[in-house]
């Protein structure tokens, strides 16, 4: 009896949320297309120069950017949300309330973000890495976001429960975090408020945080909820997550300034960022030892569960890529790979290897809860794992060793420029190979997420597993 | 067992924290006015109308993605070794700039002091339209879009190397073009300047 009354909670609890969740989700697989196809552009053109030479609108300066931003505020943001707005009455108990409201946020935000990459495209972005929209664009977003906050708020307010679950922390801490941070720098810089050196520091500070404490606190957030629900078992530590939790937020904020070692800033604030970027070395431990806690004795699941496997590859490129962060932002580290491909190699593990896997499991074990039918085929599952896992392998590979190469040889002023250019050749080349690679996983993705949203009639049938199950699991 | 408003508050602190230390400390200590330079002169000297105008074309064509702004000092790197500066960057050459276009990417060469070491006009408007007729081997984009194709013989044209343009074609740069290159000839570090936060 209590196992039905919980389902028909949890029956409840999706419906009130369903509308908008898939808006955001759907959507956001849109920008993620969209995103790859100007990124295989880019990518081309840094080896190719000829490529699509006379398109003014896709010159690499502005493909690339329109790349990031239909990424970032497209696919990840998109999919953050989302995924919030299914996670916050599931740890609340509370229905979401203003559903049809929230649909027609996600639309608006859909059409902000398609103004903004037009206007990059067309020659009006500001040229602030990870602040490219114009600031009108970039004020109706945050109108957005706070709508999104409050509906997420306002459940925090009603809720059901007597205990605060791990992931809600986080997903918490972003409602306040995001605002802050994203008004603070589109209106420092774009309004007229900072000018020279003081920009580049907020915008590091924005750029940085914008990815610790937006894109990770979501994507942990989710790998809390997710891997104990697929794997039926608690988290193994319920005070080293509080502990992970802290030490992020005081020490994540700080570590930005890495991006200007060397630079033409006060050297206080690059020594503060450099520690900072160390001490993350304590919170990061603390997830990775608590993921591999609870794992224990579960990693055959891996085999058959789609959402823990995309789940668990992104908690440990989490480890991974938060490791080299810290070591990257050394002054000797920096010397070399800072202005190098390498940065780029490292931003993709992240936004990719952990934020955007991690998404995806979540997309796995999200849909099918909310609109009753199964994902179409376990086949195009693993053409996206694949394709994914092997693709953002080759591009952190490369250009890893090609950005080593490239700054080694950048420091050897015998070395003339135009060798260091023809040196990094190959490594660009795999790049774009990898990234082909990738769009073949999102087109599967895409495909499997338009069978389940948008397929037949809903059908009573078993979860979809990558294989024969040893034994439980979904 | 954590409240709702424990986290939002220590959400709020954390950030409010950090925003102190890296947007109003800065926004406050560092300098925001030119200073006089031993000459006289007052460093960094305002744009030029064509200049500003190819701020704006540097900008909107994000040449900042490649090119970074910012000469590392002697013993981080060999940016002074490659002829790319004669001094570390200093908060002072940034100001009143906005955006400041510092940079994280060398796909090309630093351009802080490019106006010092080419100050060709030639060269950049060749190097603009092709940049394998100035660097062979180099995998910058040619902008070709900044330049008209018009009939033979024409005011302004371009001389370029034969077999780069079909015949009877000559090219000739737009304002555009020509503003770009103002700017990047205006890309020039005063070496005499001391002060900047560090100081």
């Amino acid at each position: 009896m209590a196992d039905a009354h919980h389902a028909q909670l949890l029956a409840r609890l999706d419906a009130s949320c369903r509308r908008p969740v898939l808006t955001f989700l759907v959507s956001a697989v849109a920008w993620l297309l969209l995103g790859s196809l100007l990124a295989l552009i880019a990518s081309i053109k840094l080896h190719s120069p000829e490529f699509m030479a006379d398109a003014e609108w896709l010159t690499f300066g502005r493909v690339r950017a329109a790349h990031l931003n239909a990424v970032a505020y497209g696919w990840a943001a998109m999919a953050a949300l989302g995924v919030l707005l299914w996670l916050v009455p599931r740890l609340t108990r509370a229905p979401l309330r203003g559903p049809t409201w929230l649909v027609g946020v996600g639309w608006v935000w859909n059409a902000l973000v398609t103004l903004g990459v037009s206007a990059i495209l067309a020659g009006y972005s500001t040229s602030v890495e990870w602040l490219e929209f114009p600031l009108p664009i970039a004020l109706c977003l945050a109108v957005c976001f706070a709508a999104v906050a409050i509906a997420a708020i306002d459940m925090l307010v009603r809720r059901q429960v007597e205990h605060i679950y791990v992931s809600l922390w986080y997903l918490t801490a972003v409602m306040v975090w995001f605002p802050v941070l994203y008004l603070t720098a589109n209106i420092g810089l774009h309004g007229g408020v900072l000018t020279g050196v003081a920009q580049s520091m907020t915008n590091w500070w924005f750029a940085h945080n914008v990815l610790g404490l937006f894109v990770t606190p979501i994507a942990l957030g989710t790998l809390y909820y997710v891997l104990p629900k697929v794997i039926g078992r608690p988290i193994h530590s319920y005070y080293l997550s509080l502990v992970g939790f802290w030490a992020l937020a005081l020490f994540y904020n700080w570590a930005g300034l890495h991006h200007l070692v060397g630079g033409p800033v006060p050297m206080w604030a690059v020594t503060v960022g450099i520690v900072a970027s160390m001490m993350m070395l304590i919170p990061v431990a603390t997830v990775a030892y608590n993921q591999h806690m609870t794992m224990r004795g579960h990693f055959h699941l891996l085999r058959t569960s789609p959402a823990l496997r995309f789940v668990v590859f992104g908690g440990m490129s989490y480890f991974v890529v938060s490791v080299q962060g810290s070591f990257e932002a050394l002054r000797g580290m920096s010397e070399v790979v800072h202005f190098t491909q390498y940065t780029v190699g490292h931003a993709h593990l992240g936004m990719y290897g952990f934020f955007s896997m991690i998404m995806f499991g979540a997309y796995y074990f999200v849909l099918p809860r909310l609109t009753g039918r199964e994902w179409p085929s376990p086949a195009l599952i693993q053409v996206h794992f694949w394709c994914s896992a092997i693709g953002i392998g080759v591009y952190f590979v490369a250009l890893t060793i090609g950005g080593i190469q490239q700054g080694l040889l950048l420091a050897d002023a015998s070395v003339p420029f135009l060798e260091v250019v023809q040196a990094t050749m190959p490594w660009l080349q795999a790049r774009s190979i990898s990234g082909l690679a990738l769009t073949v996983a999102h087109l599967a993705f895409a495909a499997g997420v338009a069978g389940t949203v948008f397929g037949g009639p809903s059908q009573d049938r078993a979860p979809t597993l990558l294989g024969q199950p040893a034994g439980g699991g979904a | 067992m954590i409240e709702p408003r424990t986290l939002l508050l220590g959400a709020l602190a954390t950030v409010s924290f950090s925003l102190t230390g890296y947007v109003l400390i800065p926004a406050l200590g560092i300098e925001t006015e030119p200073t006089t330079l031993a000459d006289g002169s007052a460093y960094p000297e305002a744009l030029g109308e064509s200049a500003r105008r190819g701020r704006e074309a540097y900008r909107d064509l994000g040449c900042m993605y490649c090119h970074s702004q910012q000469v590392r000092p002697v013993g981080f790197g060999a940016d002074q070794e490659r002829g790319w500066g004669r001094r570390g960057s200093l908060p002072i050459d940034y100001v009143g700039q906005s955006p400041p276009l510092l940079g994280t990417m060398r796909t090309g060469p630093d351009l802080a002091d490019v106006g010092s070491r080419q100050p060709s006009d030639t060269w950049h408007l060749v190097h603009l339209y092709d940049p394998q007729l100035t660097s062979a081997g180099s995998n910058m984009p040619p902008f070709r879009f900044l330049f008209d194709h018009v009939p033979e013989p024409a005011e302004g044209a371009l001389t370029l190397p034969e077999g780069a343009t079909p015949a009877g074609v000559a090219v000739v740069p737009t304002e555009r073009a020509l503003d770009l290159v103002a700017y990047l000839k205006a890309l020039k570090q005063a070496p005499d300047v001391t002060g900047g936060s560090d100081e």
